[in-house]
């Protein structure tokens, strides 16, 4: 194993966010009750996702400017990782309101913006896979994640905060209201909640793109 | 060297949030039946340790990743 500083943080974060999640007091609300410590899992796993997709991205970016394959691999390892917080967020979200809400899916609108953005992602794949030329996968997928990524922002970021939603902070910042959390839950959500589980996101993303790079050395070393 | 960590650190979790429970009732309804009987406990730890598994899973992943590195390179 690689032994870095920040795998270890993530990992103490992650423990903390988990026991101090579930033990620590937090605020006493009605419909919502012990259910509100959702918000230290299945909130970061959105901005982990939007993380590494803004990782990703800057990748494909760098592919553009200087084609090198190696950008390419680290793309799509961010992404990949991405699409799987994205789908987790989805799950637990969707566990979250069939308690809350009465229903898994209201067709609420930051539901729909996060099942776009998905299906958006799913189709950079898509879209990679059907172009055999590796270079030419490469550059086109690169493009291609520039747009998904432009996507990604109103559907996350904009569309949410102009519509009336079931989420928290609905014309407003959806991401985290400052009303919804009270001083001692912020003490877990920003310093380790958030930044554990995009830690934990770049780790799983670079032991794909290790592995990828011994995977295709034939490629790289061409 | 994970373990005994991991245990010290639950451990200091535990210790931190013991003198906290039984605070004021109010009427919204919260799981204070569930962690008086001690039992919230039991969920903190099967979390911690799937959480813990999930990670010693990772940890085994980067190091069969690291051998392969290592194979490759003396090639």
């Amino acid at each position: 194993m690689k032994k870095s500083w920040w795998k270890a943080l993530c990992i103490v974060m992650l423990l903390y966010t988990i026991i101090g999640g579930l033990l620590i007091n937090v605020p006493r609300k009605a419909i919502l009750n012990e259910s509100i410590r959702n918000i230290y899992f299945h909130v970061p796993l959105w901005f982990g996702m939007m993380a590494l997709c803004g990782a990703s991205v800057f990748h494909s970016i760098r592919f553009l400017r200087k084609p090198d394959l190696v950008s390419d691999i680290k793309a799509t390892s961010y992404a990949s990782t991405g699409i799987v917080f994205g789908i987790l967020g989805i799950i637990t979200g969707a566990v979250w309101a069939n308690y809350t809400w009465g229903k898994a899916w209201s067709n609420d609108i930051k539901q729909i913006g996060a099942a776009i953005a998905l299906l958006i992602y799913a189709a950079y794949f898509v879209l990679r896979n059907s172009i055999p030329d590796i270079d030419k996968r490469a550059r086109v997928g690169a493009v291609y994640n520039i747009f998904a990524f432009v996507m990604l922002l109103p559907a996350l970021w904009i569309i949410p905060r102009m519509m009336e939603s079931l989420h928290p902070g609905g014309m407003g910042n959806p991401g985290a209201d400052p009303r919804d959390m009270d001083a001692r839950m912020r003490m877990i959500f920003w310093p380790a909640a958030v930044p554990g589980f995009i830690l934990l996101g770049v780790w799983i993303s670079t032991v794909i793109t290790r592995l990828r790079k011994i995977e295709d050395k034939n490629l790289l070393h061409a | 060297m994970h373990n005994s960590f991991a245990k010290k650190l639950l451990l200091a979790g535990l210790l931190f949030t013991f003198g906290r429970f039984g605070e004021a009732q109010e009427k919204v309804e919260m799981a204070d039946g569930l962690r008086s009987s001690g039992k919230i406990y039991v969920v903190v730890a099967v979390l911690a340790i799937a959480f813990i598994g999930l990670l010693l899973f990772l940890i085994s992943i980067d190091r069969k990743v690291s051998r392969l590195e290592k194979k490759e390179n003396q090639k």
